[in-house]
């Protein structure tokens, strides 16, 4: 494979006393999508900004393009668009004078930027909205014009921190799609952090993890999966009458089962193999009456929640092998 | 041919180094040019300037008056407009009802500085541009001397702009020209406001970047103003009555020390260095602002001070100033620099 485009290498940053980023290694390769998912305060936006020269990091090195941003921040930044989350417009200004604003720092002459702005605008379905003062923008306006000023500069990577924060999901899956256009007709690389597993799943090639200033796991959703669930491969949800205590015992002493769980639904079985046909015997057998069985595929549903709503990274350990 | 390929290579290099540096040259002034249609747009700024622009109309109308009825009074116009400074005096005197304009800008100045200050950064901050901003490919630092150019020059403009309409005023009116001297020293008078101006405006970006919320900034830096127009000379006189009591003075340095020491005290504050200074400009018969014993007068020429002894006599009081608004300027531009740029 070529070089990446953004290599990580041992990042660690330190605010005082706390670890925001720890010994982060990464590399993302030119035209991916690559999705950053850690729940608030994993130091997502941290390393973003480090990756733009916007915050030095404590050690540890970094490469954007071939540049070190510490370094040289002004030539990374040309290349390298960034949407931040809560993106903010120059409200007294039309979103048009925003873009052309933007246009100028970057020194894009004006009837070329005139050009361009109109085209993302079109893009980007603001056309309508262009001369509209940006006070006046929706949520999701905001956003979406945020992604067009990003574009504005021709970057080779766009970096979007939490950008679908706060849309309505009609809107969240317009966006996603402009951004999956984005990445396949001008091969632009894109890293995207969010805390919103289904959108990465969506839309992104690889899923970096990343808790607590630590990165947990990295690769496309299946080989996550395999990292993260060496031990319960599968899960079966079942919905039985009556549950009583001895016919969850019986459960357990099916062959490759790891784990019996119950929950408002009914129960969850943990087991290394798909022994559905075992479990619906064994429910049979023990007089209840089976309403439904169901196997769970593992979304990244399954490993945020085994991950983030544990509360307990340390407990991480036992399924990482 | 090798020799011309490299010429080629070379004034090609120089050109590309040229045309960057005149890029970035661009994007400055792109900023400036923004920061300042934001200010002469924003209602912020145009009521703050309606005020400044009617009450030295209205004090230029009173000096007006007065000064005509003197005229009218005297035989010899001509001679007193020659000998008087008269054409200074428009700046300076009022009959009473209004404040001249000296005092006006002395009061007003501030605020205006403030008022152009005191969300520079946080306002930013809090929209979430300032982000988006240190995104693009400028200098960090553009964006704060971007945002303190356009102020100054908004100053500087509105200064000058209102300084020679009251000269035009005054000549129209009086039917008077100022002598060559008046103008410099009115020119002097206005670049001592723009320099005052400067330093509210610096101590209120100051204050923008070291508060998130604009409101505190802005409490804040009026605050300081209170302070230094109105506790400050306060304080100052209750010190100054104990150590300026007759009875404990047994000699005449030891007055003058004392006097000497209550004038350095209050030339701590801006405001008393910035009248300081500007009655001397507009006065020229001014002719010390420390205490003179009587043998330092004997023997003086009771005349006016020509300009450049009058610049002499300010000239620790205008550093001062400079030098109080390049130290504001420089905490914020150290404080901004090292400041995390985060959305929120």
């Amino acid at each position: 494979m070529t070089t990446p485009i953004i290599q990580l290498d041992k990042l660690t940053k330190k605010y005082e006393e706390q670890l925001a980023v720890n010994n982060l290694s990464l590399s993302i390769h030119k035209g991916e999508i690559f999705g950053l998912l850690g729940p608030n305060g994993a130091g997502k936006t941290t390393t973003i900004l480090m990756m733009l020269g916007l915050s030095e990091p404590t050690s540890g090195n970094i490469t954007v393009c071939g540049i070190n941003p510490t370094r040289n921040p002004i030539a990374v930044k040309k290349k390298v668009g960034y949407l931040p989350d809560d993106v903010g417009f120059y409200q007294h200004m039309t979103g048009l004078e925003n873009l052309l604003y933007t246009a100028q720092l970057n020194g894009i002459p004006l009837d070329e930027a005139k050009k361009r702005a109109h085209h993302l605008l079109q893009k980007v379905d603001l056309l309508d909205a262009a001369d509209k003062k940006t006070g006046k923008y929706s949520r999701g306006m905001r956003q979406r014009l945020g992604l067009a000023d990003v574009l504005m500069k021709k970057p080779e990577v766009i970096i979007l921190d939490e950008p679908t924060l706060g849309i309505d999901p009609e809107g969240v899956r317009d966006f996603l799609k402009l951004i999956r256009e984005l990445n396949e007709e001008e091969q632009m690389t894109v890293l995207l952090s969010s805390h919103h597993l289904h959108q990465v799943q969506q839309i992104c090639d690889r899923v970096g993890i990343f808790v607590k200033g630590e990165l947990l796991a990295a690769g496309d959703m299946e080989s996550l999966a395999k990292q993260l669930f060496v031990e319960d491969t599968f899960v079966i949800e079942i919905k039985a009458q009556p549950i009583h205590k001895e016919f969850i015992e019986r459960l357990q002493t099916i062959p490759n089962v790891n784990k019996v769980e119950t929950v408002p639904s009914g129960i969850e079985i943990y087991c290394k193999e798909d022994v559905s046909a075992a479990i619906s015997r064994a429910i049979i057998e023990s007089g209840a009456s089976l309403y439904q069985l169901q196997k769970k595929n593992f979304g990244l549903d399954e490993i945020y929640h085994r991950y983030f709503e544990g509360g307990n990274p340390d407990g991480i350990g036992l399924t990482k092998k | 041919m090798e020799l011309a390929s490299l010429k080629n290579k070379w004034s090609l290099l120089m050109n590309k180094e040229h045309t960057e540096k005149h890029r970035n040259n661009n994007t400055f002034w792109v900023i400036v040019q923004k920061e300042f249609s934001d200010y002469i747009s924003s209602w912020r700024i145009i009521i703050l300037l309606a005020i400044i622009l009617l009450t030295c109309v209205g004090s230029l109308y009173t000096a007006v008056t007065t000064i005509q009825d003197a005229i009218d009074a005297n035989e010899s116009a001509e001679e007193i407009g020659r000998s008087s400074y008269l054409f200074l005096q428009l700046f300076t005197t009022s009959d009473g009802t209004l404040p001249s304009f000296i005092t006006f800008v002395g009061f007003l100045g501030p605020l205006l500085g403030i008022a152009l200050g005191f969300d520079a950064i946080n306002s930013e901050r809090n929209k979430g541009t300032l982000s988006r901003l240190m995104a693009q490919p400028i200098p960090r630092d553009y964006v704060i001397n971007g945002k303190f150019v356009a102020a100054l020059l908004l100053s500087s403009l509105l200064f000058f702009t209102l300084g020679l309409l009251v000269m035009s005023m005054g000549m129209l009116i009086l039917g008077i020209p100022p002598t060559l001297e008046e103008f410099f020293r009115i020119v002097f008078f206005l670049i001592s406001c723009i320099v005052y101006i400067a330093f509210w405006l610096n101590l209120s970006i100051l204050f923008s970047v070291i508060f998130r919320q604009a409101a505190t900034s802005a409490l804040s830096s009026i605050a300081v103003w209170l302070f230094f127009s109105v506790f400050y000379t306060m304080i100052i006189n209750l010190i100054a009555k104990p150590l300026l009591n007759n009875d404990s003075i047994t000699t005449v340095e030891q007055a003058v020390g004392r006097q000497e020491f209550v004038l350095n005290l209050l030339r701590l504050s801006p405001n008393y260095l910035f009248s300081e200074a500007t009655t001397t400009l507009l006065s020229p018969t001014v002719r010390s602002l420390g205490p003179l014993t009587m043998e330092q007068t004997v023997g003086a020429v009771a005349s006016p001070l020509p300009l450049s002894q009058s610049l002499l006599l300010i000239w620790p009081q205008l550093t001062g100033m400079i030098a109080a608004t390049m130290i504001c300027f420089v905490i914020a531009y150290i404080l901004f620099m090292r400041q995390e740029i985060r959305a929120n």
